[in-house]
């Protein structure tokens, strides 16, 4: 009896959330669905579901018309390398500040978040204008290097949590055993270390990726990411909605299928270690 | 413990970081104080002068200043309201035994790997568009009047666009939160005879307490920021009325080139967004020291 109670509540459970579920994702899906229309079926009403004549004709138009692959290089560029560089300077510092911690070490993780908060409208001007006088206005150089410092604190500090988790005994017993510094760092530590090195990257790739105040703000056509080029679409003549929405599936599936194996160290971290 | 040699080496791994965020902090701030008591205009070069904090009174009076530190509240705080109660009925939804919890977790978390261009696209032509989106068509559908959502209801609109991107972050957040709850607890209640509400009430609310705070926070922050959303679907208008604090900014700089007064501007953007930062930051410390 007990059990049937509770196959009953789970059911309902069961409709309510996939309701919720699917009602949520479905502006995603709808995305997808109207990339495979023709631009006619795209403005339709009343709209077709799954029954039209499926195409590709918008993924071919898009990269003939609008050379859609530079700008989707010109993200990975700008995301993967801001994210590598980032790694590079933040590795030794999170090393340092989890391994041979100061007194200081908190207030100096407490001030690089506080560089984080620092609203990017604030200091717009200045950014733009050193960008003008350098000559990096549109240019991926510029971008690069921003979107690095940018996400540089968060980089640091999801490091700083997941190197904290390391036992630092393992290093003694290492070192007890007549371990060199170099073969404690191949053998020991970085087997340990790559995990969280590799949910770092991962984060901070769909962070850079999905930016969308300085892409769009310091580049024209030459170095913009898809984010920019995509706000390209918003003039009232470039509404075509199937050439849209298969750019903007192009735009967000890689980024969607990371973020789905990411969750877990999605949350850790936005909220720098204060939910786990 | 540590050796004095360890100690140097220490600094010096850390010394590119800090450098390189101390620069990135205070060139760009001085820059900004500094043109912020400037007249300056990107189109007049050289003929910047000196005017204490009149560009500060040219923008705190300026009548649209206040439309948009309105708007800005407005859109902190509608998108606050519906995310972190939205989170929270989600969040416990999810935790119930259902049948495909993951695929409903994935569903749930999607939109907010969506970029912001895009989703407000997707938003502005596909589902709000007033003629041919689907929300039109719906309402047709039900015997009404198809509502003009971009120009009728601008604020509110890009509200439900932010809203529905960072809705998943509270439910994750909320979740994670949610699943260290221990279950002793709630059994224990319920056999003692709490009803589900009282449960919800006195056992998992408190202990969701310092996640909803972290994702106030933390949501507060970005979305003082918002900018994106605004660009490509009503361009801050009809007049001003869903221009925020960044994008009169933004216009002030980049449109009317008066660098004097985006500056003047940004200060005040920094200063709004500093008062969360310090609540924040003591929050994260305290975590920091247990």
């Amino acid at each position: 009896m007990a059990r049937a109670v509770t196959t009953q509540r789970k059911l309902a459970f069961t409709i309510i959330a996939w309701t919720v579920g699917l009602t949520l994702f479905f502006p995603v899906l709808w995305t997808i669905l109207t990339s495979f229309k023709t631009e006619g079926e795209a403005i339709a009403t009343p709209p077709t579901f799954f029954f039209f004549d499926w195409t590709l004709e918008n993924y071919v138009e898009v990269q003939e018309r609008s050379n859609y692959l530079r700008h989707a290089m010109n993200s990975v560029v700008i995301s993967v390398g801001s994210t590598l560089l980032g790694l590079l300077v933040a590795i030794p510092a999170a090393w340092s500040m989890a391994f041979s911690p100061t007194k200081r070490t908190k207030d100096i993780l407490m001030w690089m978040l506080s560089t984080k908060m620092l609203p990017a409208v604030g200091v717009l001007m200045p950014i733009y204008l050193m960008c003008q006088w350098l000559g990096l206005l549109d240019s991926l150089v510029a971008l690069v290097a921003i979107l690095m410092l940018m996400n540089l604190p968060i980089i640091v500090w999801m490091l700083y949590t997941y190197f904290k988790e390391i036992p630092g005994d393992i290093l003694e017993a290492a070192r007890m055993d007549g371990a060199s510094l170099g073969k404690e760092i191949i053998y020991v530590l970085t087997p340990m270390a790559v995990p969280g090195i590799a949910s770092t990257l991962l984060l901070n790739i769909i962070l850079a990726w999905n930016e969308a105040f300085w892409t769009l703000n310091l580049t024209a056509s030459k170095a913009a990411p898809l984010t920019a080029f995509i706000a390209s679409y918003s003039s009232p003549e470039g509404l075509f909605w199937a050439k849209l929405s298969a750019a903007s599936t192009l735009a967000i599936a890689p980024i969607l299928v990371m973020g789905w194996f990411s969750q877990k160290q999605l949350v850790r971290g936005l909220t720098f270690g204060a939910v786990k | 413990m540590a050796t004095k040699q360890t100690q140097v080496t220490a600094k010096i791994m850390m010394s590119p970081a800090v450098l390189m965020l101390l620069a990135w902090m205070i060139v760009p701030l001085g820059m900004t104080l500094y043109f912020s008591f400037l007249r300056y205009n990107l189109l007049m070069p050289g003929m910047e002068e000196f005017t204490g904090f009149g560009n500060y009174e040219f923008f705190l009076t300026d009548p649209a200043f206040l439309e948009a530190l309105g708007n800005t509240l407005l859109l902190v705080g509608g998108v606050l309201l519906a995310t972190v109660i939205g989170g929270t009925f989600l969040a416990i939804l999810i935790d119930q035994p259902i049948w495909g919890r993951g695929i409903v977790r994935l569903l749930v978390i999607a939109p907010f790997f969506v970029m912001p261009t895009v989703s407000a696209l997707v938003w502005k032509n596909m589902l709000m568009h007033p003629v041919n989106g689907l929300f039109a068509w719906i309402t047709r559908g039900l015997g009404a009047e198809p509502v003009d959502w971009l120009a009728d209801l601008p604020l509110f609109s890009i509200t439900v666009i932010v809203a529905w991107g960072w809705l998943p972050f509270a439910t994750l957040i909320i979740l994670t939160a949610l699943q260290s709850l221990d279950s002793e607890q709630k059994e224990a209640a319920e056999m003692d005879g709490a009803g589900p509400i009282s449960i919800f009430w006195f056992i998992t609310l408190p202990h969701l307490s310092r996640a909803l705070t972290v994702v106030t926070l933390i949501e507060t922050i970005f979305l003082l920021s918002v900018f994106a959303e605004i660009y490509v679907t009503t361009g801050g208008g009809p007049g001003t009325a869903s221009t925020n604090l960044p994008f009169l900014i933004y216009i002030q700089a980049l449109l009317q080139y008066d660098a004097g007064t985006a500056s003047a501007g940004g200060v005040v953007a920094i200063i709004l967004a500093n008062i969360v930062a310090i609540f924040l930051i003591r929050m994260i410390g305290k975590n920091l020291e247990t």
